[in-house]
């Protein structure tokens, strides 16, 4: 036993096994707690309670809702291809968690810190179009496939602008390593007497309002939602998808959304930077500012009408990626002219 | 570290697998896929080579073949959309146009 | 460590590549081919070649692949059933020729003609991270392929426009 525990490989997989466990498990639970977020708020948006029969304050509806999905029905579509379809509900919640690898939720607190971390980012989010894709398609339904090739191009006429706007920060931070682009936030400059902190959101605000529209559009959330529009197109592309299935698509749809949030956090809000609290429980900052992004996100869900196909397309192709170009070349003069540290 | 042999095996082993892809589907998409097989597989020569020799010279070189293998993929694709709208097949025993 | 996760990796390449090969089902084989690109991703950062992974993953599993798939699904193909003695024949020096290339390629290894270097040792690591030193190369000596490559994805973008409307009823040949 001794002799493995000395072996220098299987400690680094033992701490890391550690690190994932922990972190991954912090996560789906918020993810869990974020449907519950979400019902509680739209009912107060719309001027009722929300759920509040299940534990107190309707806490535990999360739980009863999960035991609900378990217990539905589990049918699959005749002439539907067994293993595709069980394949991409899995294909939804995988690249979102991958993802949460490289996020810094504090300055020890990290699974690791890849020197290429934000592509990794990127490249878990266009792995995130198949499990739509072949959702739409395994579905072997016309309104599914229809609603999953549509959520597809929308994905990845979006993913553009959102990597094109990540290019910002990249010239400013000097790295692509999630740390390293936190760090260089830290610190505070001073406009006339106030402390601003060198947060990105200062420096990049159109790269920051992209990435927050690119968001919802890569996550399918409103107003960018028509391919699972419930009115629209019977249900899009989870047409088909019953009990847990239609669960882990529900899963993953969040976990998509606390992913990219945490993402923006640390590109454009500084990470766990903030005043006032020592180096170990610098986490709270982040967890603050993550919980701000996340409440954004469903305020706007339950307040912006859907887009329609085309003017999201139009919107995505004509308008946002033109000005993500236009943010790249403007950032690359100034900081070549006017320089910084 | 990875023995250099031992990478350049793989892709030998990739390459040949794209070259029996090809000849032997005739899917025109299967034939295309073996192609872009073979295409990686001499990717991987590149980038086993680039760290054997310590220059970075041939990860330069895959960046170029990957956007070269994207963009003739793009026109491959519409080309073979094109030829199904006209021949409703995409085998490519039966697209004979130019035959006889 | 890193040889383990190599042969692991090398395998499953390798099973996947043949299963692309193999699978009568086209979207069979396309997700066949997108598992093969991310293990060869994981080869790449084996080898010490971040950016280079990151970028396969980017480009060929999630770009040049879901191309694929729309395009799959948009032509509605369905399982290929091929039979005959033609295309049996045709298959089999196929696979010849194949067996040709292995041939091949496992005399050039008995020649030691593929073992380079004498050391086996990783080169010295530099101050800078991958993605800068590709990005300096990139920049500095192979600028002109660079812009050329450009120009490549520009025409490539504008052929596949022209091709993918084909011909209109009415407009001249």
């Amino acid at each position: 036993m001794a002799a493995i525990w000395s072996h220098p490989d299987f400690q680094f997989v033992f701490w890391t096994v550690v690190k994932i466990t922990v972190i991954l498990n912090g996560m789906l639970g918020m993810v869990s707690y974020m449907i519950y977020a979400e019902r509680k708020i739209a009912g107060h948006m719309q001027a009722r309670t929300g759920p509040n029969r299940v534990g107190p304050l309707g806490l535990l509806q999360p739980i009863a809702d999960v035991m609900k999905l378990f217990f539905k029905e589990e049918f699959m579509p005749a002439g539907a291809s067994t293993v595709v379809f069980h394949l991409a509900p899995v294909l939804a919640v995988v690249p979102a968690l991958v993802s949460f690898a490289v996020v810094p939720i504090g300055p020890a607190f990290l699974v690791t810190d890849l020197n290429v971390g934000l592509l990794l980012f990127l490249a878990m989010s266009s792995l995130g179009v198949y499990s739509i894709t072949l959702a739409g398609w395994s579905s072997n339904n016309k309104y599914a496939l229809l609603g999953g090739l549509r959520s597809a191009a929308q994905m990845i006429s979006y993913e553009l602008a959102m990597g094109l706007s990540t290019i910002g920060v990249l010239l400013l931070a000097g790295s692509l390593s999630m740390v390293e682009i936190v760090r260089a936030q830290s610190g505070f400059f001073h406009l006339w007497f106030l402390p601003v902190p060198r947060w990105f959101v200062f420096a990049q605000p159109i790269a920051f309002v992209i990435f927050m529209i690119t968001a919802f559009a890569e996550t399918n959330r409103a107003p960018f939602d028509l391919p699972e529009a419930e009115a629209e197109l019977v249900a899009g592309f989870h047409t088909e998808y019953s009990s847990m299935k239609f669960g882990l698509f529900f899963l993953g749809e969040f976990a998509n959304v606390i992913t990219i949030c945490s993402i923006a956090v640390t590109l454009f809000l500084g990470g766990w930077n903030g005043p006032w609290l020592p180096e170990p429980l610098k986490f709270v900052w982040f967890f603050a500012k993550l919980g701000v992004l996340l409440f954004f996100f469903i305020w706007v869900r339950w307040t912006y009408p859907r887009l329609r196909y085309d003017q999201l397309m139009h919107f995505g192709w004509k308008v946002l990626l033109p000005i993500a170009l236009a943010n790249i070349v403007v950032t690359s003069a100034w900081e070549y002219w006017v320089g910084s540290r | 570290m990875i023995p250099l042999p031992w990478t350049l095996g793989v892709s030998a082993v990739v390459f040949t697998l794209g070259v029996v892809g090809v000849l032997v589907r005739r899917n025109a998409l299967v034939i295309f896929m073996s192609i872009e097989l073979m295409l990686n597989a001499a990717n991987l020569a590149f980038v086993a080579f680039a760290r054997s020799m310590g220059s970075l010279d041939g990860q330069v070189f895959v960046f170029f073949v990957m956007t070269v293998a994207a963009a003739e993929v793009a026109v491959g694709l519409a080309i073979i959309v094109n030829l199904f709208r006209l021949r409703e097949t995409v085998f490519v025993d039966e697209i004979n146009l130019l035959k006889g | 460590m890193s040889l383990t996760l190599f042969v692991a990796f090398a395998a499953m390449l390798v099973g996947s590549g043949l299963l692309v090969i193999l699978h009568k089902n086209p979207v069979t084989s396309a997700l066949f081919l997108v598992l093969a690109f991310c293990s060869l991703a994981a080869i790449y950062l084996l080898l010490g070649a971040e950016f280079i992974g990151m970028v396969q993953i980017i480009v060929y599993a999630g770009a040049i692949m879901v191309l694929f798939l729309f395009v799959i699904m948009y032509l509605n193909l369905q399982h290929d059933v091929e039979r005959g003695v033609q295309i049996a024949l045709r298959r089999g020096l196929g696979w010849l020729a194949g067996a040709v290339l292995a041939a091949e390629a496992v005399l050039l290894f008995a020649r030691g003609w593929g073992v380079g270097p004498a050391s086996t040792e990783p080169p010295p690591a530099v101050a800078i991270g991958n993605t800068q030193a590709v990005g300096l190369a990139l920049y500095t000596r192979y600028l002109f392929p660079f812009e050329i490559t450009s120009m490549i994805l520009l025409v490539a973008m504008v052929g596949v426009i022209v091709v993918g409307k084909g011909r209109q009823r009415g407009e001249g040949a």
